[in-house]
């Protein structure tokens, strides 16, 4: 690999990435970055707001969207089968791929075959999830991606922090920045004297993928929906620059989750209405394709789709994480996390961050990381995620229960001093004799401080809250000695 | 953890015309354990609150967060331990489980509880309160009968204060960030109080109020609706 130079900017890995919070503690002092984050997912959040209030059934929608992938769920076998037939029928291509490494093959394949060097992409979260990018650079084909925030991350060497808008912690002078100087290296260079006006800005990314859609012979994708009836393949966007992919190029290959199913054209309708309302705060898409099978003269002329699992019947094995598979990609959960909004998208490690990533990834990928272990608790189960989420995902309790999964792949290793705390815990709350005890130790210390609050200082696990916040000293009487006292005839 | 509180609820509740007592077995709904993933751990707290408020009419908590809990993870610990029986017991009790303001207004009937409180409040409806428990406007409808108050809107009002039980220990960074930015849309009101319906959340967000000698204090729900003009039971 380091022989011979990369065709497309190196990106730096997710691997590197520690454990959540400690992550979070250094994307929390980028100052421009939270600024960012703070302006763009306020806009957006309420952008869905007025839209999801313009329509009086949202809340029977939102019910039937999570009915509706629930039964493809129970039923995923017979819906797989009934789609491949449909597509193959129609003349799409179908490929089964067991996980990311083996889908990523099956791309390169196709790619190899047709004898392309390059390819262009729509924005597709499964791609990142497989690291597709990579794949094709290691067999010297070149992937440009086509979304315009998409590019800026390209371009910047960077990773993406949010499954709508990846480029979410940047802002218009450092797009420009990115622009000017990356540009040239990768194909059309960026215009002399670049401001970093919208439309200025947008004019260079429209020029520099041009040269790149006209030239490209094969597109890659992810897949919105995929209907098991007619075997459509339905792909939505806002920019266009998917339906150039979709329509200049001569072969398609578009990766998609197997949770991806729907049964029906009438299931397609609930979430072309839940979908952009939740993730743009647009009434309607303003690009969506749909196709089924290849018709001569019309868009891709040989249509690849590989359906992937990578850890999603696992996900589904589970009754109690399963509600996961819903999801639909809209970054509505995103947007509204208190905890996303401060720390971005990098510190979960992953492509897929907020209260989805947090739930997603330890599913798909497992708890044998410490990463992974971690991500169940950068939450602060405040719920914001659970009420605005078009299909109804329970965030906090598949977080709760994933946690509890956590603890036991903890202890099953050894015990730790958190199981410790909790048995101790557990022990003082059984009863209220115990419990009269610990807080005569807690009123000790309160006499000996006299209700002067506390600063900071050394004490194991308060030390860390301490550093901000002090704390009112413990009471000199508990709630129990008053109540003997003042009502103990009773 | 303040004493306050829990004094403050029995004597609105007495001044309501209630009978209150207090079973001193009882302890802690024991979200803390479960919330981190110790189901096993937890267990003990669910049995010790049936056998503790099996024989009420009525079970009273000045704390959205934790009747929450009794109400949404109670059953569930006790289903997957396996034991129908508590299962069953843990539901019928929950379902007599009230957080103050529910029980003052759904129950009781009353949004003036002929409270006096002349001072500038804000209010935070905390994210279990609100979400959870669901106590809606309640706490709001029985603050603004209060008389002599001075009740400000609090600017993003409804996002997390950054409490959420261990997460402050686990991620005290990102709490920290949080609490901070509650504190400051807190200062913005120029109140001299702020107000909720949960301890922890006023404890966290009070201890950086505290750490910047903003002079604001906090107060929980029931000390404002206990004090009279007789009695303020502002500690
Ligand atoms: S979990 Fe729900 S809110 Fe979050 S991206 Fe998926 S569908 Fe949207």
């Amino acid at each position: 690999m380091s022989t011979r130079e990369r065709l497309t900017p190196e990106p730096p890995s997710w691997l590197g990435i520690p454990p959540f919070p400690e992550a979070a503690k250094a994307e929390l002092g980028k100052a421009q970055q939270r600024k960012n984050l703070r302006h763009a997912t306020a806009t957006i959040r309420t952008k869905r707001a007025i839209r999801a209030a313009e329509v009086d059934n949202w809340e029977e929608l939102r019910t039937a969207a999570a009915q509706i992938k629930d039964r493809v769920g129970r039923h995923l076998d017979h819906y797989l089968v009934q789609a491949e037939k449909a597509m193959t029928e129609a003349g799409i291509t179908v490929h089964w791929a067991r996980d990311g490494d083996e889908a990523n093959r099956i791309v390169g394949e196709i790619a190899k075959a047709k004898g392309v060097d390059e390819v262009v992409k729509i924005k597709s979260m499964v791609t990142q999830e497989t690291d597709l990018n990579e794949h094709l650079e290691e067999i010297g084909i070149a992937a440009w991606e086509t979304d315009l925030a998409e590019l800026i991350v390209q371009l910047g060497h960077d990773l993406p922090s949010h499954i709508l808008v990846p480029a979410i912690h940047r802002n218009r002078s450092e797009e420009r920045e990115i622009f000017t100087t990356e540009m040239g290296r990768y194909g059309t260079p960026a215009p002399e004297g670049l401001s970093d006006e919208p439309a200025e800005l947008a004019a260079a990314a429209r020029t520099h993928l041009r040269e790149k859609f006209l030239r490209a012979k094969m597109a890659i994708s992810g897949g919105n929906f995929i209907v098991a009836e007619t075997g459509t393949l339905v792909i939505v966007e806002s920019e266009g620059n998917g339906r150039m992919c979709l329509t200049l190029p001569e072969t398609l290959v578009s990766v998609v989750g197997i949770e991806k199913i729907l049964p029906t054209v009438e299931d397609l309708e609930v979430f072309l209405k839940l979908l952009p309302r939740s993730s743009t705060g647009e009434r309607m898409n303003p690009y969506n394709s749909f196709w089924t099978g290849v018709t001569p003269g019309d868009g891709p002329q040989d249509l690849h789709v590989v359906l992937l699992d990578n850890g999603r019947t696992n996900v589904l094995a589970d009754p109690e994480g399963r509600a996961t598979l819903r999801c639909i990609r809209c970054s509505a959960c995103l947007n509204i996390c208190p905890v996303y909004e401060r720390v971005g998208g990098h510190a979960y490690g992953s492509p897929y961050p907020g209260p989805i990533g947090a739930i997603l990834g330890p599913q798909l990928r497992g708890l044998d990381e410490a990463r992974d272990r971690a991500l169940p608790y950068a939450s602060t189960l405040c719920g914001a995620c659970n009420e605005v989420c078009p299909v109804k995902i329970p965030f906090t309790d598949i977080l709760v229960h994933l946690r509890h999964k956590v603890a036991e792949y903890k202890t099953s290793k050894h015990p730790t001093v958190e199981q410790g705390l909790m048995k101790g815990a557990g022990w003082v709350m059984s009863d209220g004799r115990h419990l009269a005890l610990a807080q005569r130790a807690s009123r000790t210390a309160g006499l000996l401080v006299k209700g002067r609050w506390l600063g900071p200082m050394p004490i194991p696990l308060a030390g860390r809250w301490l550093q901000a916040r002090d704390v009112e000293a413990p009471p000199t009487e508990t709630f129990r000695q008053w109540w003997k006292k003042n009502r103990g005839d009773k | 953890m303040k004493p306050s509180i829990p004094i403050a609820t029995v004597k609105l509740l007495e001044r309501l015309g209630c009978t209150v007592s207090y079973p001193e077995k009882q302890t802690c709904c024991g979200q803390i354990m479960t919330n981190t993933g110790y189901y096993k751990e937890a267990l003990p707290t669910v049995r010790n609150y049936v056998d503790s408020f099996e024989d009420y009419d009525y079970i009273v908590g000045p704390s959205g967060s934790c009747v929450g809990s009794v109400r949404e993870q109670h059953a569930m610990l006790a289903h997957r331990a396996g034991d129908g029986g508590l299962e069953e017991a843990a539901t019928a009790v929950a379902g007599r489980t009230y957080e103050l303001t529910e029980f003052l207004v759904d129950v009781l009937g009353v949004t003036d509880v002929g409270a006096y409180f002349p001072h500038r409040v804000t209010y935070h409806p905390t994210c279990h309160s609100m979400r959870i428990t669901k106590v809606g406007d309640r706490p709001l409808q029985l603050l603004r009968a209060v008389r002599g108050i001075d009740l400000v809107e609090l600017p993003m009002a409804d996002q997390c204060c950054g409490f959420g039980g261990t997460f402050s220990v686990k991620n005290p960074d990102v709490s920290i960030a949080m609490a901070s930015d509650k504190a400051r849309h807190v200062r913005s009101t120029d109140a001299e109080y702020l107000v909720a319906g949960d301890q922890a959340c006023l404890m966290n967000i009070g201890g950086i109020l505290h750490r910047q000698r903003s002079g604001i204090h906090t107060i929980h729900i029931a000390e404002i609706l206990a004090s009279t003009e007789k009695e303020v039971s502002v500690a």
